[in-house]
């Protein structure tokens, strides 16, 4: 019998890149807007980044030249830097870290710098946790609609299965009991062992905080179940109205009792990418009281260690707390107004978004534009905003989001004068699609939307739509 | 509650190559504040050129700027995140990779994944080309980062091509075929040969009748080779480095499977001396496995910052021409020193012509002729002598007495108070007669490993 020269992971497509996600991300690099070169392309607002700060960080490097020289005290420390392989991470840039995620918690919590493991991103923080908590065709509990990365970095090579806590507009998008309890039966149907919940918090999609309420229920779930929580808090310096952000770790530390039970059970990951805006720096971080997790992880850092070269410019510019502090008002002041500018925009389109306080992106509800209240229509109207309107944005079937109808659109990525051109072109396609009278009648839309069920198989089949086509 | 890769230990790390490097770090050597501390011999690490790379740094302060021309290129490498590489760094690397090959071959650049070291590169590798429980055969001594590397969280198996000092550790035919038995036996399908070449720990390079006997051995069982040249640009000596690529071209082998069945793994860690900078490298002939291995460097790319900055010091070619003839040359010279001095001291190295320290033979320094005797004769040189070095069994060797012993991450004068201290050592040992029976009885059994030699007795 002939064996199969590679892995089934290398040809199977559970990396799941062949996500509407990414190919819009394919059309917009055939045609990319350009002001001056290409102004009729395809405007990327599918790109969660923040390039709203950049003067900060680059004044601060022309202030600091010998950092980025591999200099401390005007004497060149490059052989120490070159040499520094140590998956614990320079202390230096740990401690700075750890007090920065303090500061973008108000200071309410403090983190202990060797509690912490760095990583190569967070993708790889969030893998590598997959690694240490599961076993493969063991699951963790997701609430929809998340990150399509996710399907990726949770279950391509540690086989980790999903399953979703299905959340609905219907209080928006908020985290229920009854959800989770529902998810945890689906996940016993399937005869998967639940491992633990994941949540990235602010949220990714929807922009928004949890409530204290949700991270309540959260916690209790977890206790009780025996399961671990990962709150993936990549976004947690990007909030910038009320309510203010409520990490995780802040609530254990504010019950005593239920702390004991669940402490070593509760983990962060984070990131500079979208706070800082240097995704390409590669730098995250796993967060953990459970020892065990933490030494193991470190271990598997090897795997994806952060240049020495970065953690010591970060570490000088992190350290700098004059820096920080201004960086991260006037970051969340820049976004805020950013975020109001794309809902204004919106807003002229008669289009509404889902209320939210955080992140680079608005979850945006254009259920009305819908030929009917399917995902295929979703995909027609997504094809049609991407091809005829030229502007990238992710359907909600890509975040396996249960209702049609919703996109994420960035609006951190881009200029005040290109944002507004995006909005233009919305404006003048709801303007043509509602004089063609193409959309449903919003008294059609919320008749069916009560009387609608979660229909998670939909879901996947749908987004699974364009895969089929590839199976071999 | 966790899963069993975080609660077992097949990450390898607790086997003596860490647990030496621990003892070190509680009472390390320093000329002036501890001269009578342990001397880290065991870190295999270019420590002989940076001055060359730090002039470099000096005349170009606008790269570690991020600018260049007088631009800053600062947000656009803040935001470079594609996991397909900075074109300008991948053009770069094909380039040196071809210069440390006399430029015998030419590399494509859309071949080539960049991950952030060797250490992914190979588990990447792992992940593409085997399922769980499947394995890979690797001659040994090995590297002993690989039972990490290439088992942990991949579920693959490594099985042993015992290789002997009777033909100076070279891969013969038969130990390939025994290896393979030995999986067949053991239920192990198996997807590959893996090999370091240069090798790690014994620092010769492959000639040209191991490379054909792997690449004959691959088509015959239609499996793949894993490359790791990590140590191809420290070769300082004759012969030259040949690479298993360099062979598969000159027998015209373009057409055939084995083709898409060869896969190299290269770093900058050891050549430039830049571990801590995280970058590594795949290349392959094969597409689907470039496509899922770039794909798979999510996991751990290379951070932008770094990417440009060794971009622009590897595309100066009076920089580069500069840099491998000094150093090796220097590299040379220092392993020239540690050879003599071991030399010195009554003790012998395999013969090698490049790697950043030596496969030294001390079976005539063991009580007997077994792991425990070495794993005794090692605690002594660490905790007596003052000399943390690698033993043989940490790296799989199936011969007790050997030991890696690294030159090139000290200064001439520590490798002088090292090579005394060994001096002395063996000195004070030459109550020798108990150790020579013993070498003798050595050189007569022509062990594979310890049990095969304690059941003739």
């Amino acid at each position: 019998m002939k064996m199969r020269l590679l892995s089934r992971k290398a040809t199977c497509n559970t990396h799941g890149q062949d996500s509407s996600y990414f190919l819009g991300w394919q059309e917009y690099e055939k045609n990319p807007y350009d002001e001056v070169l290409n102004p009729k392309g395809i405007i990327q607002m599918g790109l969660a980044e923040n390039q709203l700060s950049f003067d900060f960080l680059e004044s601060w490097l022309a202030k600091n030249p010998d950092v980025a020289a591999f200099k401390r005290d005007g004497k060149s420390i490059f052989p120490e830097l070159a040499l520094f392989q140590d998956y614990h991470g320079l202390p230096a840039f740990k401690k700075a870290l750890v007090d920065f995620m303090a500061e973008i918690r108000g200071n309410k919590v403090t983190f202990d710098p060797n509690h912490i493991v760095l990583t190569a991103g967070a993708t790889s923080a969030n893998e590598t946790l997959m690694f240490c908590l599961a076993e493969p065709g063991e699951a963790f509990l997701l609430p929809t609609p998340y990150y399509p990365g996710f399907d990726r970095d949770l279950k391509w090579r540690p086989g980790v299965e999903i399953v979703p806590i299905q959340c609905t507009s219907s209080n928006n998008f908020q985290i229920t009991e009854a959800a989770l309890q529902q998810a945890y039966q689906e996940a016993e149907k399937r005869n998967l062992r639940v491992k633990g919940v994941l949540v990235t918090n602010p949220s990714n999609p929807l922009g928004t905080t949890m409530s204290r309420n949700e991270l309540n229920l959260l916690i209790d779930f977890i206790s009780d179940k025996d399961m671990h929580l990962i709150s993936d808090e990549i976004y947690s310096g990007t909030v910038f109205s009320s309510p203010g952000f409520v990490s995780v770790m802040e609530i254990l530390n504010e019950n005593n009792s239920l702390k004991d039970q669940v402490w070593d059970r509760v983990h962060v990951v984070y990131s500079l990418s979208k706070d800082l805006g240097l995704p390409g720096f590669r730098v995250g971080a796993i967060y953990s009281n459970n020892d065990t997790v933490i030494d193991a992880a470190r271990k598997m850092s090897s795997f994806g260690v952060v240049s020495s070269q970065t953690q010591y410019l970060l570490s000088a510019m992190l350290s700098d707390k004059k820096f920080t502090r201004n960086y991260i008002t006037q970051n969340q002041k820049r976004l805020k107004r950013r975020q109001r500018m794309l809902i204004s925009g919106l807003q002229k389109a008669g289009i509404s978004c889902l209320e939210s306080n955080a992140g680079l992106f608005c979850w945006v509800d254009m259920r009305h534009l819908l030929q009917s209240n399917t995902f295929e229509a979703e995909m027609e109207l997504w094809k049609k905003i991407v091809y005829d309107v030229r502007l990238n944005i992710s359907p909600g079937s890509s975040c396996h989001c249960t209702e049609p109808g919703w996109f994420r659109v960035c609006f951190a990525n881009m200029s005040e004068q290109t944002l507004e051109l995006a909005m233009k072109r919305l404006k003048a396609f709801v303007v043509e699609l509602t004089a063609n009278g193409c959309s449903q009648s919003r008294t059609e839309f919320s008749s069916w939307n009560s009387k609608r069920k979660s229909l998670p198989k939909w879901v996947f089949r749908l987004s699974s739509r364009d895969r089929e086509q590839e199976e071999p | 509650m966790l899963s069993r890769k975080a609660s077992c230990d097949s990450h390898g790390q607790d086997s003596s190559y860490f647990l030496g490097w621990q003892e070190y770090e509680k009472n390390p050597y320093h000329p002036v504040h501890n001269p009578a501390g342990i001397i880290q011999m065991v870190l295999a690490e270019n420590q002989l050129s940076f001055d060359i790379i730090e002039s470099w740094l000096q005349k170009n302060p606008d790269i570690l700027g991020l600018k260049r021309d007088g631009v800053s290129l600062f947000r656009s490498l803040a935001l470079f995140q594609d996991y397909h590489g900075l074109p300008d760094f991948k053009n770069a690397l094909v380039d040196y990779m071809a210069k440390i090959r006399g430029n015998k071959i030419k590399f494509a650049p859309n071949k080539l994944v960049l991950t952030a070291g060797a250490t992914p590169a190979n588990e990447t590798l792992m992940f593409c080309l085997a399922e769980p429980g499947e394995a890979f055969l690797l001659p040994t001594p090995y590297y002993p980062g690989f039972d990490r590397d290439l088992k942990w969280r991949t579920g693959v198996e490594i099985v042993p091509i015992h290789c002997s000092s009777s033909n100076g550790f070279r891969i013969t035919s038969s130990t390939l075929e025994q290896a393979y038995q030995q999986a067949q036996k053991l239920n192990l399908n198996v997807k590959g040969v893996l090999v370091t070449n240069p090798s790690h720990p014994l620092v010769i390079t492959m000639n040209r009748a191991e490379l054909n006997l792997l690449i004959d051995f691959a088509i015959d069982y239609n499996v793949h080779i894993v490359s790791d040249e990590i140590y191809s640009g420290t070769v300082f000596d004759s012969p030259k480095f040949v690479s298993v690529i360099e062979l598969v071209m000159e027998r015209k082998l373009y057409d055939a499977d084995i083709w898409n069945r060869i896969h190299i793994v290269y770093s900058l860690s050891k050549v430039l001396g830049v571990p801590g900078f995280r970058v590594g490298m795949i290349y392959s002939n094969n597409e689907t496995v470039v496509t899922t291995a770039t794909k798979m460097s999510s996991f751990g790319m290379v951070s932008s910052q770094t990417q440009f900055l060794l971009a622009s010091l590897l595309s100066d070619e009076k920089f580069t021409e500069k840099y491998m003839k000094e150093t090796q040359r220097r590299l040379k010279r220092q392993r020239e020193m540690l050879v003599s001095g071991l030399r010195n001291a009554g003790i012998q190295c395999l013969k090698s012509n490049a790697g950043l320290f030596c496969w030294v033979d001390m079976r005539h320094l063991l009580r007997w002729d077994s792991f425990e005797a070495e794993k005794e004769l090692w605690k002594k040189i660490v905790c007596e002598v003052g000399l943390n070095i690698s033993a043989g069994s940490s790296c799989h060797c199936s011969e007790p007495g050997w030991f890696r012993i690294c030159f090139a991450n000290m200064s001439q004068d520590t490798l002088r108070v090292a090579m005394q201290r060994m001096k002395a050592f063996t000195d004070s040992r030459s109550s020798a007669v108990e150790s020579a029976t013993v070498y003798r009885l050595r050189t007569l059994k022509h062990a594979a490993s310890p049990h095969y030699f304690l059941q003739d007795l």
